[in-house]
């Protein structure tokens, strides 16, 4: 069962002189449970698709659906997870957790037990008053993790959330992730120019080519790295097998990403 | 060689710490004395027109004299009284004029020029308009004390509204949050700092408004013992009063400081 479905996508950028076209004829879709990874070489649009599934910028063309229902209408919660933890630095770690709660005007005592509990679980006990400018990298990153399963969103888009972490940490959190992912059987797409994290962690990749943003190949993960976590999945011999395939593939289409195509509208249309 | 200990390092480096800021301070005593003796003796040697510069001597009599006559008391209380209120009135209406900028696009940019104009505007210009439109007494000169601080704080704040990092939106947006919600829970508290620095700004524009108010229609107030003393020439109480206005705007600023410092702190 398709749980998100993109049909046709595209997605200009537009200013008084020009416009620029940063997706063009996106189409897939993600099963109920299933996790994708969108890999791509940086300003390939991947960041924006993800946005605009996010519903926070309007696509120009095409049609979104979750649950079968068109993106705008659907009230079905998104997860939403960024580069940075981007915690609010004037709040605590229990309120920033509690934001989406707070924002959808939800019973705060429940919320609150939820909280310590998912707290607990990604290992960040007892840190409830703590401000976030006295966490680790890794612990905000965490803590940014639980603020965005507070609201139990069915479907989590994650945005290179692991870019700014150093690679011990790294390693550590996409486990941690894949972890709490299965465990509550969520729907996922994550963004990635990282094609190790993507094979350690996706069901599936979708390979993006850049000017404009388009499909330029999907590769199915293998069952067996599927269904390790991600740091036992690097070590299975089938990991290298992919990794060169999917770098075979982002070397063929180096040449033509070069230049970023601004499109200047000719004057007698 | 002798090898210094850790603590005899850090010893070390708070004396030189301490032997710079007595370096400091005396220095600054130095200028404060020369600065009333030169006067005090200029005035006395007919280096200058007493009569026109009086003396330190000369306005020391004065400010104690009509201290103790109660008059200078009320005066002062009257400036700084109509100087807090036109502070925070300006201040206040600033922020609440950003967030209606905010709040729409569309009404932003209708203003923009308006604003433009407001702010290029000499708002002391202003003065027998306000006076006359509101009549002369506080209400006036509080206004004064209030208009010249509210374009430059709804710039300020409402272009500190605009930087705040987009990717906080970004997180309320995924938690679906009105526009309303955003400002409350991002856009505000993330401009309070900028929002705090302006009271500093607020404060010498303040003091401007208020004495200019005085100057052109009070019977009370520091501004108006200024004028008062120009007219019938008493330069001594024109002198007292000036020495009252730069000793209180100093304090009035310090006091906005530490709270400055103290609000930073809790909102780090």
């Amino acid at each position: 069962m398709s749980f998100l479905t993109l049909d046709h996508i595209s997605h200009h950028y537009f200013s008084k002189k020009s416009y620029t076209k940063a997706l063009e004829n996106i189409s897939f879709s993600v099963k109920d449970g299933e996790f994708v990874a969108l890999l791509g070489p940086s300003g390939c649009g991947k960041s924006t698709l993800l946005s605009i599934i996010a519903g926070i910028i309007d696509h120009t063309a095409g049609n979104i659906y979750i649950n079968k229902q068109p993106l705008h209408k659907s009230k079905l919660d998104i997860g939403y997870m960024l580069q940075q933890d981007y915690l609010f630095p004037w709040k605590n770690i229990i309120d920033n957790v509690l934001l989406g709660p707070k924002i959808r005007r939800e019973d705060s005592i429940e919320a609150k037990k939820r909280a310590a509990d998912l707290l607990n679980q990604v290992g960040l006990p007892g840190i409830t008053e703590s401000y976030p400018d006295s966490l680790s990298g890794g612990m905000r990153q965490r803590a940014a993790l639980v603020r965005t399963l507070m609201t139990d969103p069915k479907i989590l888009l994650l945005d290179e959330p692991f870019s700014a972490l150093d690679y011990q940490t790294k390693l550590k959190l996409e486990d941690l992730v894949w972890d709490m992912l299965q465990k509550y059987q969520k729907t996922s797409v994550l963004v990635t120019h990282d094609i190790g994290e993507a094979i350690a962690m996706s069901d599936r990749l979708i390979l993006m080519d850049a000017n404009p943003g388009s499909i330029a190949k999907t590769f199915e993960v293998p069952l067996e790295l599927r269904n390790e976590k991600p740091f036992l999945a690097r070590r299975h011999p089938k990991y290298q097998l992919l990794f060169d395939k999917v770098w075979a593939e982002l070397d063929k289409n180096e040449i033509h990403d070069l230049q970023p195509k601004v499109v200047e509208p000719s004057n007698d249309t | 060689m002798i090898h210094e200990t850790d603590d005899q390092l850090h010893a070390n480096y708070k004396q030189n710490l301490k032997r710079e800021k007595q370096f400091v301070f005396s220095w600054q005593i130095v200028i404060l004395i020369s600065f009333f003796g030169i006067w005090e003796l200029a005035s006395r040697m007919y280096w200058v027109d007493p009569l026109i510069f009086s003396s330190p001597s000369e306005v020391g009599t004065v400010i104690i004299s009509k201290f103790s006559d109660g008059s200078m008391l009320m005066h002062t209380q009257v400036t700084l009284f109509e100087t807090v209120l036109g502070f925070l009135i300006g201040t206040f209406l600033g922020i609440m004029m950003a967030t209606a900028l905010w709040s729409s696009e569309r009404f932003s940019n209708i203003m923009d020029p308006y604003l433009v104009i407001m702010n290029a505007m000499p708002k002391v210009a202003l003065g027998p308009i306000i006076i006359v439109a509101m009549g002369p007494g506080y209400f006036s000169i509080i206004t004064m004390g209030a208009i010249i601080a509210v374009v430059i704080t709804t710039l300020v704040v409402y272009s500190a509204f605009r930087e705040v990092d987009s990717n906080y939106v970004k997180v309320l947006k995924s938690f679906k949050a009105t526009r309303s919600q955003i400002f409350k829970e991002a856009i505000f508290p993330a401009a309070i700092p900028a929002m705090i620095s302006t009271l500093k700004v607020n404060v010498g524009l303040s003091w401007v408004g208020v004495v200019v108010g005085e100057f052109l229609v009070s019977n009370e107030g520091l501004g108006y013992l200024i004028v008062y003393g120009f007219q019938v020439f008493d330069f001594s109480l024109v002198m007292s009063s000036l020495i009252l206005i730069a000793i209180f705007a100093a304090l009035m600023y310090k006091v906005v400081e530490r709270i400055e410092v103290f609000l930073m702190k809790r909102v780090g």
